[in-house]
This record gives structure tokens, sequence and C-alpha cells, in this order.
């Protein structure tokens, strides 16, 4: 059906398709730590090599009710519903963030149960809803 | 219906198909913006911020989509040889260059009533930003490289390669942790963006794909007359 040539060309394609696609896997999965762009709770506490200067990233759910206005500080708590992370931050929060809502804070490691951080950025998942729907969804919620 | 891609077909295209799909195109667009900036409902999140979806979401879709467009074709240019499949993928590139940077600003744009930032570098951001810049080096080699044939392969070269960074956009949100929150739309479950949001997307989506359509077939006409035009010019 195709020429010599053709299957030549055909032949030599798939083998640079298939070899370029297993040099961008071996690539990506060795870089694997800095396209990460947060660490969960969970993550963190299982993560061998945490050093305590370097800058990280968590993201997870502000705890509800965990929301505590100091007069130098705001603390709450980043949980993914299976650990915990007390955060620390001065400074103005973005519109979104908010108890029960996504978060990514950018910081450093006080230590394994305490993070100070010095940048907040809210994070909001891929549920799209007009208010009225999320009020029945709300009211569902809470008659469980 | 591919016959119509071939060179005479092209060039005799008759105007009434092109104003019906412009016509098509300005219905869809107009109903589709009246949507998402009046009608639709505000988000219970970010209230009416994510009216910016409406732009967003379409200009990425025919980003990733028309790069995947030249992809293929650069991948058929190497191997068969057939003169107007280059020029096929030559005339995706400027349209989808540009919804390229659509989605970036736009994106940025949302980020910052949303998120709090203008950027990261996240996952989804950093591979959309590579998507722009192959981009660029596409249109430059047509550009700057006089030999027709060199030009194709380098090209298409760099068509190929960039395809790679396709499925990293798509599915960058899923393998990593991201800022840029998960697909809201996929093929295997349900939409997670109610009905009253979903059709005025789905709207501006075929709304931004007629537009696509239009821009490739006036680019790939001139392109073919260039050709034809150069070719003439050699023999001379």
């Amino acid at each position: 059906m195709f020429s010599k040539k053709t299957r030549t060309r055909i032949i030599f394609m798939t083998f640079l398709l298939v070899g370029l696609i297993m040099v961008v896997f071996v690539v990506l999965k060795s870089l694997e730590a800095n396209v990460v762009y947060f660490f969960s709770p969970s993550e963190l506490y299982s993560k061998e090599d945490i050093s305590f200067n370097k800058k990280i990233r968590v993201g997870g759910l502000v705890k509800d009710g965990s929301i505590i206005n100091n007069e130098t500080s705001i603390n709450f708590i980043v949980t993914d519903l299976n650990s915990e992370i007390i955060v620390s931050y001065k400074g103005s929060l973005p519109n979104l963030f908010s108890e029960g809502k996504g978060v990514v804070v950018e910081g450093k490691l006080k230590d394994k149960k305490y993070f100070i951080a010095d940048k907040i950025l809210a994070k909001h998942d891929e549920n799209y809803m007009p208010p009225e729907i999320s009020k029945i969804f709300k009211k569902s919620k809470n008659n469980d | 219906m591919f016959k119509n891609f071939f060179p005479n077909k092209i060039l005799s295209f008759s105007n009434r198909f092109f104003i019906f799909l412009i016509v098509l195109m300005f219905l869809f667009v107009f109903v589709g913006l009246i949507y998402a900036l009046f009608l639709s409902p505000p988000d219970f999140t970010q209230g009416d911020s994510v009216r910016i979806m409406y732009v967003h979401v379409p200009a990425s879709f025919i980003a990733l989509g028309c790069f995947a467009f030249m992809g293929m074709a650069s991948i058929c240019a190497l191997t068969f040889k057939i003169k107007i499949i280059p020029l096929m993928a030559k005339s995706l590139a400027p349209v989808g260059s540009v919804f390229a940077l659509i989605s970036i600003v736009t994106g940025s744009l949302w980020g910052k009533p949303t998120w709090g930032t203008w950027w990261v570098w996240d996952a989804r951001l950093t591979s959309m930003l590579i998507l722009f810049i192959f981009y660029i080096a596409y249109i430059s080699v047509w550009k700057f490289v006089d030999n027709y044939e060199k030009a194709n392969k380098v090209s298409s070269i760099i068509a190929i390669i960039g395809s790679l960074n396709l499925p990293v956009i798509k599915y960058s949100v899923d393998w990593w942790n991201t800022l840029h929150q998960t697909s809201s739309i996929t093929l295997t479950s349900a939409p997670t963006i109610h009905y009253t949001m979903l059709i005025p997307l789905i709207i501006m989506i075929i709304g931004t794909i007629l537009y696509t359509l239009i821009v490739f077939l006036m680019r790939y006409k001139t392109e073919i007359m260039k050709f034809k035009l150069d070719k003439r010019n050699k023999e001379n």
C-alpha cells in the first residue's frame, strides 16, 4: 500500500515518538519534587528529608472553626482530612480565604506541627454553582 | 468532505458557505456572551469573577486543540510528504497562538481576585506558557527560514516535540498537586459545573470553534495561493 520509502519513514517516526514519550516520562518522574506545587499535611508528615530552613508550600482545607485572629497574626489549621498542621500568618488574606475552603500556604516549617507562612493563596475546587443551589446543598448536608 | 481541503476546491470556495459560517459564529458568540455576562448566575464562591471562565476555557481548549492538530499534521507531513499538509499546520498556528495568549492573560486576570496572585509556577500554568513558546517557535521557523522544505522539516519537529507537552498540560492537575483546580468537564464523570453555567460555556466553546475554523480557512486559502505563486515564480 505504501512505498518502501514511506514505510521506512513510518517505522522511524514510530520509534522516534515512543523514544520521546519515554524521555518525557523519565524527565517528569525525576523532576517530580519540583513540579509539585505544594505538599498536603500527610505528605509533609511522611517526608524524611524535611529541612526547617527551606521555603515550602503546604496545601489543604482550612479546618472549620480553626481561624483565630490575634492582634499580630492570624492562626488557622490546614487539614487534608487525614493529618493537619497549624499555620501562623501576618498580612492580608485573599478574598476567597475562608473556613472549609482550599488554601495553599508558602513559608517555612517551625517544626513538624507548626508552619509560619509568609504568603497565602486561596485554592478553589472544580465545582461551579449558583448561590441558591449551594444553599440547598448545604441544607441537605446539614440534615444528614 | 476532505476533498474540500484540496487546493483546487479551496480556492473556489463559494462565498455563501463562508458567510454562513460567519453568521453562525456571530450568533453563537453573541448569545453566549449575553448569557455569560448577564443571564448566567454568579458562582457561590467566586461571585461575578467566574464570568472570565466563559472566555478563558474556550481559549484554552482551542489553544490545545490547534496544537494537537498541528502535531498530527506534522507527523503526516514528515511521513507521507503530501504538499498541502504542512500548509494546514502552518495555517492553524496563528489562531492557536493567539488563543494560548488569551488563555494565559485571562487566567492571570482571573487568578488575582480568586487565588490572590497573578501567576504561580505550578504545573498547569508553566506548561501552558511552554505551549505558547512552542507556538512562537513554530511560527518563527516558517517566517525566518527561506527554504520551504527546510522550514517544513524543522517546524514539523517543533510541532511533534511540542505535542508531547499536551498530555502534560491536560493531566497536570490530576498527576500533581497544583494551584489550578481539576477539570470540571471530563469524559468519564458527570460535570461539576451547574447546567446554568455549563450551557453558556458550551455555547461559547462552539462559537470559538467556529471562529477558529473561519480564520483557519481564510489563512489556508492564502497559504495555498502563496505556495502556488512561489512555485510559478521559481519555474520562471
